[in-house]
C-alpha cells in the first residue's frame, strides 16, 4: 500500500514538472511572439522622395501595385477610389513633358487634419496621414480642404477587403503609406513596384537612411511648398 | 430530505437540458481557448477589439494577441474561412441570437488572410 502511494506521489510529482517544463517555455514564446508593438514614435518621420526623371510616362506599375494591395477597383470614375495616380504635366514655354506619380502627400501641418469636424483625419506620431474610420462621418471636408486632391469618398458598400487595409461604405479614404507593412518593417507597395525604382521611401529623420542621404545631396522640392504644410513627399526634377 | 434532493436534480438536468437547446450551435473553427477564458472573452471581447482598435490605429500600438484579425485567425470556419459567411459562422451566430449589430465587417474582413491571398492570387 505504501509502496503504491509513493508510486502515485513520484508519478504525480514528475508529471507535473514536465506539465510546468512544457507550459513555460510555450508562454515565453507565445509572449514573444504576440507582444504589443511599442506604437508610432515621432522620432520616425516617414517619407518618400520620387525622382521624376526616373519615372516614366505611359508606366502605372505603381498605380497596379497600390491597387492590387489595397484593393482598390482600379477604375477611375469620379466615384471611385483613386489612392495614387499618374500625372503627365508639359512646361509650355520648354516643352518639357515629365510624368509623376501624385498622392496623399502626408503633410506635417495637414489641412485635412484641421477641418475634420470629428477628429477622424489624423496624423500619426510618425507622420502618417490617416483617417480614423471609425469616427469619419463621411462629411467630405477633408477632400475639399487638400490642396493635392488626394482623398476619396466610398460610394458604394464593398467586400472583399483586404484583411489588412479595412475599406467601407460612407467614409473618405486616402494613401495609408501602406501602414500595415511599415509597422511590420515592410515599404509601400507602390515603391516596392516602381521598375525604375523612382520612389525611396524611408525615415527622413534618420541620418543614415537612404532617404535623409539623398534629400540632403541632390535637388528635390515639395509640390506647393508656398502652403508652408511640409509634405514628407519630395520630387526631384520638376 | 430524498424528495428534495431529487426535486433539486430534476430542477438541474432540465434547467442545463433547456440551455443547452436554446444557445446557438457554432461553427467555432479551431476553437478552445486562445487568449483568454471563454467566458471572460464571452463578456468582454467588444471592450478588447474597441480600445484595441484606437490604439492601433491612432497610436500605432498594434496589439496582436487581441487584434481582430487574430480572432478570425482562430475562429473562422474551417470550411469556409470565414466568421460571417454563413447564419451559424462564429460573430454572426452569436450575434443573431443576441440581436445586437455587428458591422465590424462593413470595413473589416471576415475572412482568414490566408484564404483572401489565395483567392487574390488566384484572380
Amino acid at each position: 500500500m505504501s509502496d503504491m502511494d509513493m508510486d502515485r506521489r513520484n508519478f504525480l510529482k514528475t508529471s507535473v514538472g514536465a506539465a510546468a517544463v512544457a507550459i513555460a517555455p510555450g508562454m515565453l514564446l507565445y509572449s514573444v511572439a504576440q507582444a504589443k508593438s511599442e506604437g508610432a514614435s515621432s522620432k520616425v518621420r516617414w517619407g518618400m522622395l520620387i525622382d521624376t526623371n526616373q519615372c516614366k510616362p505611359g508606366c502605372n506599375d505603381c498605380v497596379t501595385a497600390c491597387n492590387r494591395e489595397n484593393g482598390l477597383s482600379g477604375e477611375t470614375k469620379s466615384t471611385d477610389s483613386q489612392w495614387i495616380r499618374k500625372i503627365d504635366i508639359k512646361d509650355i514655354s520648354t516643352g518639357r513633358e515629365i510624368s509623376l506619380p501624385m498622392m496623399c502627400q502626408h503633410c506635417e501641418n495637414p489641412p485635412c487634419v484641421d477641418v475634420c469636424p470629428t477628429n477622424a483625419s489624423m496624423k500619426r506620431a510618425d507622420g502618417i496621414v490617416l483617417v480614423d474610420k471609425h469616427r469619419c462621418i463621411g462629411c467630405r471636408y477633408c477632400m475639399m480642404a487638400c490642396p493635392y486632391k488626394a482623398r476619396s469618398f466610398v460610394h458604394e458598400a464593398l467586400t472583399d477587403q483586404n484583411p489588412d487595409v479595412p475599406r467601407g461604405k460612407g467614409t473618405v479614404e486616402s494613401c495609408t503609406l501602406c501602414v500595415h507593412r511599415i509597422d511590420v518593417g515592410g515599404k509601400p507597395a507602390c515603391s516596392e513596384a516602381c521598375p525604375n525604382k523612382a520612389i525611396v521611401f524611408g525615415d527622413l529623420n534618420d541620418e543614415n537612411s537612404e532617404i535623409a542621404q539623398k534629400v540632403r545631396s541632390v535637388a528635390s522640392v515639395q509640390v506647393r511648398a508656398d502652403l508652408r504644410l511640409n509634405p514628407g513627399v519630395r520630387y526631384q526634377g520638376i | 430530505m430524498k424528495l428534495l434532493v431529487s426535486l433539486l436534480l430534476t430542477l438541474c438536468v432540465s434547467l442545463a437540458w433547456a440551455g443547452e437547446a436554446a444557445s446557438p450551435k457554432l461553427d467555432i473553427g479551431k476553437g478552445g481557448q486562445c487568449v483568454e477564458d471563454t467566458q471572460w472573452m464571452r463578456k468582454n471581447h467588444m471592450h478588447l477589439l474597441k480600445h484595441g482598435r484606437d490604439d492601433a490605429l491612432r497610436l500605432g500600438i498594434r496589439d496582436e494577441k487581441h487584434s481582430l484579425k487574430t480572432c478570425i485567425e482562430c475562429h473562422a470556419s474551417t470550411k469556409d474561412d470565414s466568421v460571417t459567411a454563413r447564419a451559424d459562422s462564429f460573430c454572426v451566430g452569436c450575434h443573431k441570437y443576441e440581436a445586437v449589430k455587428l458591422d465590424c465587417f462593413e470595413c473589416h474582413s471576415g475572412t482568414r488572410k490566408s484564404a483572401w491571398l489565395q483567392q487574390r492570387n488566384a484572380k
